[in-house]
This record gives structure tokens, C-alpha cells and sequence, in this order.
């Protein structure tokens, strides 16, 4: 039960980090004219935050809880 | 390769491909060894949410607005991290109720409502024939394209052909053939289609690897690397803005509302709550489904912009549709087999949505729609029928044409205006407005049937007048005067600027005034009275799910009905065979053999309904077990009572658990308890009888030597003496044994004196030595020593200690031979203690025999022949000294070598240590 309720939580954590790290005004930090290895760097930002926040899910569903 | 034979085939083989995979997967599921049970199968299933709106729409988005094309992906990943609450709710309730679909989980909630579950899916129905166009437009548009090589022509508009001419229409058909086939060829009572989900898995794959190659074909076969294509774009200005302002055309506000619509979209698209929900095998699923869904997200979006940014470039000023993007660039490269495997992973994409979403929507039509409508108006016709099911499966495939029909007039009528994802996007809008009923009907008790009605009502017809009008008025199918003018020429209706609310895009503009009238009617009618009976049960049975209300809905019935009326009425949908294997199986769980009483009880009716529900829809399933059964109707005050008391209930039993778990554990504790008493009782008993046994003998020594002196006074002198002798050493041995014993005693319960102090062990050693040295003299025994100089001091009690060695050294000089005895004695450093080893080479100690010893009165050797030369108690006592200062003792010995005694001390230092650290 301990474990559940702690998975629960951190998918609540995933959710709530990726509301913010996807809307503004987070989001328009990044709205700039510049570019991170030759990509631009809002187009970088939204997938490495997005991949973030998968692995964030993926870590609280599928780690042992000790 | 592309000729129109070969891309026909291509197409055919594949839908047949999958049409074999559905039957293996039915087929498996039949034998009972489902494919699909599996959380990677069903997370590609989740991903029918991507169609061809996804794989050709999203690049033509790009094209326009930059990364405006991600967060209708965005918000399904966030979604997916409540999904685990969310969803799982849903599935608990769905699998209790037997709830097929989204119009029925509506209409069940609210009272199993049938007004409510068929404006559900009007809703429903109407606000998805838009996504079907869409289908349509994509799928027969790369027909058209493909058919055209190696030219690339854009598909002309269908609107100026006649019906027959056009491919579209081909399409629809056929789809619609292909759908009948897949999802309506039995009944089942669960409304659950394992084949058809293994083949929308096997979909997801192939359009993922199709989209993919293209990716890479675009991004490192035409251009090289991510890197190389943003370099293209400096020398194109016109097209920088791309990169930069992330919302270009839609605004912050416009970024969030998609994310808001298309999260509320991957729960509430009817294609979505059949995978994620009807279709679910084990909610255990969800939590890997939690990343991996979105993780494909992730995958089928990273070369969307490559592939915008590459058609840009290489198509600029030739009027290609970026829509066509994803294959007209490897068209253009006469890149044959790429074309047509892009072509395959978009017929994919286009598929796999039509099947999934007809049959949902087929499934409400039927259940929700023409059921009821039958009900009323057919009843006695429906009385008059045996077996219904083949009506139920006419109604579900005529309405899967249907539904497909709608959808190509819809592509007819305002496909052309609109590119693809803006067509998706306006039925994302109107699956929206279910969100207020089914969340709040989730988690609030206070929704109502009225409240319900009300919001959805409210939501659909603005709904409808901000979206969907306007998008027949853009075809030029309404005058153009209702955008510009509003209604009747009424400025502040203007569909897309309603009460002169301007600035926002017409997805948000919508999806504002929707949602708030949806969510205010929802609310605010909702409160205007009490929920009434069969909503107050319902909101419990739904808002309760995720705990124990199994038993619910039978405890809420109360009536007569018979067993054979009911089986009647469940085989007139199901079938007779199906519904007396289900009752066969019922009987079974219920532990009885047969069904043989004729008065059904309240759980046996809740059975027969549940099983009705699935193929009719609640409401329905209502109405006909309630035809034949003779309800008592309960009062609100009745099912409020019942309720509590069923929720009292639960909390009772939850004490209860908790105090028998409780009282076992005491119970437990007891026994040990009680069994370690009785052990100390019969150590007792042992130690006194022992005791007493050990003083009898050198008493009645005494005894007997004094009464033969006593009675014989002319005894020889020197007899006299020896008598005497044995006298004092017998008396002696007795008083010895006497405060042996006390002294064990007084250790064992801790009252004994102890008085630590530092002490060099060398100099105990030595001591001991010397007051025993007179007894290996007599034995004539050989003492070797090795005891180093200058030794850590220990913590000990230094006249117990040489107890201890007393007590060693006289049992070795005990056992040794008459003028042949070694005795060696050692002391050695240890990493935190001293060791002391005393070693003979006596007869020595037997294995079983080593651990014996240091139990009390415990003499080894043959008792019956060697008269016991010492009280039994030294070396118990001697062990008890070493380990109160934290040491040990033992024996080593092999039989025949003698034996060897080790104690180890530990330093004084550390002793202090670890008592500072306790």
C-alpha cells in the first residue's frame, strides 16, 4: 500500500513539473534566437523537457520502492 | 512500382494482413491465452491516437506555425501521469457495470438515464465525423498522389465530381466493409474486441517505423543531420520565424488551450475509452502504458520538423500541400518502395482510427440510440422476439456505415477549407464537453441527470456555433455574412468573436465559452435540488469505485423476479446459449451447481442486468430487467440509509480487520510467552533435582563413613584416619557445590557483585598459575608458557577472572596422564581482544560432547565407571564470567589429542567505546 501511494505521488510530481516546464512562462524563457548544437533552442527545450518528464513517469511507475 | 495494381495490392494485403492477426488474436482470446495481455500491446493500442492527422498532419502544421504542432501531444503525456488515478477509476467502474462506452458511462452515472446516453452520442457522433473526413481526406488524397507518379499533382477537389467519380466515397466503403467485419461479427457481452486490438498495436508499429524512416530518410539522406537543415533555413528568411516564436499564430494562450484540448481528448475520444478503458485486460497495465504511450509520442514527433522544414526547402514556390510532405519528398526522390511504405503507414494511421472509432460509436448508436428508441416505440415487437442478438448486430453495422457516410459529406461539404489538423481539432473541441459530466460525475456526488443534460447541452451548442458552423460557412456551404456579421446580422454573435470576445484564436475562443457554459450549467443545475434515488446510488457506486462497493447495487434492489424469466430476457440479446453458459458459470462461482430456485436474489438480478448492459447499454438493460421482475421502488430517505450504512459498514469492517490482526499478533506474543515459562519452569525443575541429586551424593558419603565409625569403635587407627579423611574432603566437595550453586545463581539473576576494573591479564594469568602449580606437580605434568610482555589491559573482575582460570587449569590437571601431561598456556592478541588458550593433552572432548559441558551439573565421560572428579558447575560459571565482560569461551578438542579452552576479553578501550557509542 506504502508503495503505491508513493508511486502516486511521484506521478503526481511528473504531472505538475511537466505543466509547468510546457506552458508559459517557462516555456518563453526559451523563445529565443539562438541555438544549441546548430538546433534552435525552443525546438531542443520542449523535447528534453518532454523526455524529462517521461523518464520522471518512468522512474515512479517502475523503481522498487525500498 | 507505384502503378495502381501494385498500390492496390500493397493496400489489400496489408488490410488482409491485419484482418488475420484480428481473427489469431479472437482466436487466442477464445482458447483463453489472450495476445494482447501485455502493457506494450497496450500502450501501442493507446497510440491509435495518432492518425493520419499525426502522420501527415503534423507536418503540414509545422509548416505553418513552427513547434505549434507538439501540444496536442504534450497534453497527453501530462495526462497520462494522472492516468493512473484517473483512468484506473474508470476502469474499475467500467469493469463493475459493464459499461461499453462513453455515452453509456454518462447515462449509468446519472441515474442510467436514456435521454442523457443518446444526446451523448449525438455528441459524440457529430463531433467525431469531422476526424472521420479527415481520414478521408488523408487516406483518399495519397491515392490520389500516389497514382499520379511520377508527377506530383495535387489531388483536385472532390467537391467538383460527381459521387461515383470520386475515390473517396471507394473509400469509405471499404472502410466501412472492413470495420463491419472486424468488430461486429459476434456479440459479446463485454463489448470487448482482443483481435481488433492486436491488429491497432501491430498499426502503431508500422506507423511509427514508416514515419521514422522518412525522418531519417529526409533528415540524413537529403539533407545531413538536424544541424545541416536549420543551416538551409538562415538562407531563408521567410522562414526563420518558424524557429523562433514558439506560438506564431496562436499566442501563449492558444499553446495552452491545445494542451488543455488534447489532454482532455486522449480520455474522452470515444477510440480512447475503448483501448484505454473497454478494452483494458489488467489495470496493472496502466503504469507501464503511464511512459510508454507518451514515449511514442515522443518518437513519432521527432522528425515532424526536419520533414516541414525539408518539403520547404526543397518544394519552395511549387504549391505542394505540406499536408502531403511525409510522401511527397521521398515521391519526389523516386524513392518508390519508401513512398509506398509511407503509404502503408498512413493508410496505418488511417485505419486504425476509423475501426476503433466506429465501432465505439457504433456501440453507442446502438445501445444508446435505436435501443431505447426501440423500447418505446417497438416494444411489442422486441416482446414478441426470441434471440435479438442478430438485430443487435444489424443496428451496429448499419450504423457503422452510416457514421462513415456522415463522415465523407462532411469531407464533401468543408473538407476542402480546412487543413487536417484543424478539421481534428474541432473534434477534439466537442469530445471536450464531456469532461465536465465524467469528471465531475467521478468525483462529485452532487452531479444530477439535470446538471448533466444541462452542461452538455450548453457545451455542445456553442459548440456547434463556433466551430462547426463556421467550418461549413469557410466551404461557402452558409454565407459568409454569419462570420462576419453574426447571426440575423447581430454583431455581438458573431460565431467567432461571441460577445465581441476577440484575441484569442477560434480553438481557444470555443473552447473558453464552451467549457464555461458546459461547467456552469453543469454546476449550477446540479445544485437547484437533491439527487435523486437512482443518482445518489449511482454517484456512490462511481465516486466510491476504488473502494470495496462490489455488493452495491444488489443491496439497492429489492423485488421479486424468477430465475427463468431472467436467463429468458438475457438470452432474448444474447443468444439463448450464451446467456445459459453465462448462468452455468454464474451458478458455479456462487458455489451451487445448478440454478435451481426460482426466486432470483437481489445479486442473481444485479448478474442478469450487468450482463444486459453490456450488449444494450445500462439504461436499457434498466428498463427490460425491470419489464420482468416485480420492483418494490426504495424511497430517497431508504437509499441514503442504506447507503450510509453500507459505507458504516465498510468503516466497521475495517476496524474489525484491524483489531483481529491486532489480537492475533497478542495472541502470538502470548503463546511465545507461555512457552518460554514453561521452559524456564522445567530448567527449574531440572536444576532442583540436579541440585538435590549432587548433594545427596557426598552427604551420604558422610553419612556412611561416620555411622561405620560410630558403630565400630575397635576400627584400626589408621582406617579411623583414612575414614576421617573422606569425611572433611566429602564435606569439603559438599560446601564447595553449595556455594557453586548460589554463586551460579546470583550471576544468572543478576545480582551477583562484580567489581571491573583495568586489569593486565599476563599478571591474572600468572597468579592463577601459581596457586595451581602444586596440583600439575603432583600429576608430574610438563607447563609450557608463552605469555608476551606488555599487553593492551582488559576490563575485568580480577578475583572472578582468576576463578575462571582456576577453574581451567584444575580440569586440564585433572584429565592429564600420571607423569606424561603436557599443559601449554597462551595468550594472544587479537584484533580487539586478548585471547587466553589453557590446551592438554588429556583424552579430550568428544564433538556432541563440546557444548554439553557448559550446561550445569553436565559432567562428560563415562559416568558409570569415573566417579565425577568435580561439581559440574565451574565451567558453566566460568562461561557466564567471560561473556558478562564481553568475552567468550569455548573448547576446541579432537578425542584422543586432548582438548584446548580459548576465552577471549576485548581491550579496556574498547569496552568503553561501545559503551559511550550505547
Amino acid at each position: 500500500m506504502q508503495r503505491r501511494i508513493l508511486a502516486g505521488d511521484r506521478l503526481i510530481a511528473a504531472f505538475l513539473v511537466g505543466c509547468v516546464l510546457f506552458n508559459y512562462p517557462v516555456l518563453s524563457l526559451f523563445d529565443r534566437n539562438s541555438e544549441v548544437f546548430e538546433i534552435p533552442l525552443i525546438y531542443a527545450y520542449v523535447f528534453v523537457a518532454w523526455a524529462f518528464v517521461i523518464a520522471l513517469m518512468a522512474w515512479a511507475v517502475e523503481r522498487r520502492v525500498r | 512500382m507505384l502503378e495502381a495494381p501494385v498500390v492496390v495490392a500493397a493496400a489489400l494485403f496489408y488490410l488482409g494482413l491485419l484482418f488475420a492477426v484480428a481473427w489469431w488474436g479472437d482466436r487466442r482470446a477464445d482458447q483463453g491465452k489472450s495476445i494482447i495481455a501485455n502493457p506494450t500491446i497496450y500502450a501501442l493500442s493507446m497510440a491509435v491516437y495518432c492518425t493520419t492527422w499525426t502522420f501527415y498532419g503534423s507536418v503540414g502544421r509545422a509548416a505553418v506555425s513552427g513547434i505549434g504542432f507538439l501540444p496536442v501531444y504534450l497534453g497527453p503525456t501530462l495526462v497520462m501521469a494522472l492516468g493512473w488515478f484517473v483512468l484506473l477509476k474508470m476502469i474499475r467502474i467500467v469493469k463493475a457495470n459493464r459499461i461499453t462506452s462513453i455515452a453509456d458511462f454518462i447515462s449509468s452515472r446519472y441515474g442510467k438515464s436514456h435521454l442523457l446516453g443518446g444526446l451523448v452520442t449525438i455528441i459524440a457522433v457529430v463531433g467525431i465525423i469531422p476526424y472521420i473526413a479527415l481520414q478521408l481526406k488523408a487516406m483518399s488524397g495519397t491515392v490520389s498522389l500516389l497514382l499520379s507518379y511520377p508527377e506530383i499533382v495535387m489531388p483536385s477537389r472532390s467537391a467538383t465530381m460527381s459521387v461515383a467519380a470520386d475515390m473517396s466515397f471507394y473509400i469509405a466503403l471499404i472502410l466501412a466493409a472492413f470495420t463491419i467485419v472486424f468488430g461486429t461479427r459476434h456479440l459479446d457481452a463485454t463489448e470487448r474486441h482482443e483481435g481488433m486490438v492486436a491488429a491497432i498495436a501491430l498499426e502503431s508499429g508500422v506507423k511509427l517505423v514508416a514515419f521514422l524512416a522518412v525522418g531519417v530518410f529526409v533528415t540524413y539522406g537529403l539533407y545531413d543531420g538536424f544541424g545541416d537543415i536549420f543551416e538551409h533555413l538562415a538562407t531563408h528568411p521567410e522562414l526563420r520565424h518558424l524557429m523562433t516564436a514558439i506560438p506564431s499564430g496562436q499566442g501563449y494562450t492558444g499553446w495552452f488551450s491545445l494542451i488543455l484540448l488534447s489532454g482532455l481528448a486522449v480520455l474522452f475520444l470515444p477510440r480512447q475509452f475503448q483501448v484505454a478503458v473497454v478494452e483494458n485486460v489488467n489495470e496493472a497495465h496502466l503504469k507501464r502504458a503511464a511512459w510508454l504511450f507518451p514515449l511514442y509520442l515522443l518518437l513519432i514527433n521527432i522528425f515532424v520538423l526536419p520533414i516541414a522544414l525539408g518539403g520547404l526547402l526543397h518544394f519552395s514556390g511549387q504549391g505542394v500541400d505540406a499536408d502531403t510532405f511525409v510522401l511527397t519528398l521521398p515521391m519526389s526522390q523516386r524513392h518508390e518502395g519508401l513512398a509506398l511504405l509511407v503509404f502503408i503507414g498512413g493508410l496505418s494511421a488511417g485505419t486504425g482510427m476509423v475501426i476503433v472509432e466506429t465501432i465505439a460509436l457504433s456501440t453507442m448508436v446502438c445501445n444508446d440510440l435505436v435501443m431505447p428508441l426501440l423500447l418505446r416505440h417497438k416494444r411489442q415487437s422486441l416482446d414478441e422476439s426470441k434471440d435479438l442478438s442478430g438485430v443487435l448486430l444489424g443496428i451496429r453495422r448499419g450504423a457503422i456505415v452510416g457514421i462513415l457516410l456522415l463522415g465523407y459529406l462532411y469531407f464533401r461539404l468543408a473538407g476542402e477549407a480546412y487543413a487536417l489538423v484543424a478539421i481534428g481539432l474541432i473534434s477534439f473541441s466537442a469530445v471536450a464537453q464531456f469532461a465536465p459530466a465524467m469528471i465531475g460525475g467521478m468525483y462529485w456526488r452532487g452531479g444530477t441527470r439535470g446538471g448533466a443534460l444541462a452542461g452538455l447541452s450548453a457545451g455542445f451548442l456553442i459548440w456547434g456555433y463556433t466551430l462547426l458552423l463556421p467550418s461549413f460557412a469557410k466551404s461557402g456551404w452558409l454565407p459568409a455574412a454569419f462570420l462576419t456579421q453574426g447571426i440575423f446580422g447581430i454583431d455581438l454573435l458573431r460565431p467567432q468573436q461571441l460577445f465581441g470576445l476577440t484575441g484569442l484564436d477560434e480553438i481557444s475562443h470555443c473552447l473558453f465559452w464552451s467549457l464555461l457554459a458546459n461547467i456552469g450549467a453543469y454546476v449550477g443545475v446540479s445544485l437547484l435540488r437533491p439527487p435523486m434515488v437512482a443518482e445518489a446510488t449511482q454517484a456512490t457506486v462511481f465516486v466510491d469505485a476504488l473502494k470495496d462497493t462490489g455488493k452495491l447495487g444488489a443491496v439497492l434492489w429489492r423485488g421479486r423476479a424468477k430465475v427463468s424469466d431472467l436467463q429468458e430476457l438475457v438470452g432474448r440479446f444474447l443468444g439463448p446459449a450464451r446467456a445459459q453458459s453465462a448462468f452455468a458459470a454464474y451458478a458455479r462461482r456462487q458455489g451451487r451447481g445448478k440454478l435451481v430456485t426460482l426466486e432470483a436474489d437481489a445479486q442473481l438480478v444485479q448478474f442478469a442486468e450487468s450482463l444486459l448492459a453490456g450488449a444494450i447499454g445500462s439504461a436499457s438493460a434498466r428498463v427490460m430487467v425491470a419489464s420482468v421482475a416485480k420492483e418494490e421502488p426504495l424511497s430517497i430517505d431508504e437509499v441514503m440509509h442504506i447507503l450510509d450504512e453500507a459505507s458504516q459498514l465498510r468503516t466497521y469492517s475495517r476496524e474489525l480487520e484491524r483489531k483481529s490482526r491486532e489480537l492475533t499478533a497478542a495472541t502470538l506474543e502470548l503463546q511465545e510467552a507461555n512457552e518460554r515459562l514453561q521452559e524456564l519452569d522445567r530448567v527449574k525443575d531440572d536444576i532442583m533435582s540436579s541440585v538435590t541429586h549432587e548433594l545427596r551424593t557426598p552427604l551420604t558419603s558422610i553419612r556412611a563413613f561416620s555411622e561405620l565409625l560410630r558403630d565400630d569403635p575397635k576400627m584400626h587407627l589408621a582406617d579411623r584416619e583414612r575414614f576421617l579423611g573422606l569425611i572433611v574432603s566429602e564435606a569439603e566437595r559438599l560446601s564447595r557445590l553449595i556455594n557453586q550453586t548460589l554463586d551460579l545463581a546470583k550471576i544468572e539473576s543478576g545480582r551477583a557483585d562484580w567489581n571491573g576494573c583495568e586489569l593486565d591479564l599476563k599478571e591474572v594469568v600468572e597468579q592463577s598459575l601459581a596457586a595451581t602449580s602444586q596440583l600439575f606437580r603432583e600429576k608430574d605434568a610438563h607447563v609450557d608458557l608463552d605469555l608476551p610482555d606488555n599487553l593492551p589491559l582488559i576490563l575485568a573482575d580480577r578475583d572472578r577472572l582468576i576463578q575462571v582460570m582456576l577453574n581451567l587449569l584444575s580440569n586440564a590437571a585433572k584429565f592429564l596422564v600420571q607423569g606424561a601431561g603436557r599443559v601449554s598456556v597462551k595468550l594472544r592478541v587479537l584484533a580487539d581482544a586478548l585471547e587466553v588458550s589453557v590446551s592438554d593433552n588429556g583424552p579430550g572432548i568428544r564433538p556432541e560432547d563440546q557444548e554439553l559441558i557448559f550446561e550445569k551439573f553436565r559432567q562428560v565421560g563415562d559416568t558409570m565407571t569415573a566417579k565425577p572428579a568435580g561439581t559440574g558447575l565451574g565451567l558453566p560459571i566460568s562461561r557466564r564470567i567471560v561473556e558478562h565482560f564481553g568475552g567468550r569461551l569455548w573448547v576446541e578438542s579432537v578425542p584422543g589429542e586432548g582438548a584446548t579452552f580459548r576465552f577471549t576479553l576485548p581491550f579496556a578501550d574498547a569496552q568503553v567505546e561501545e559503551a559511550a557509542v550505547a
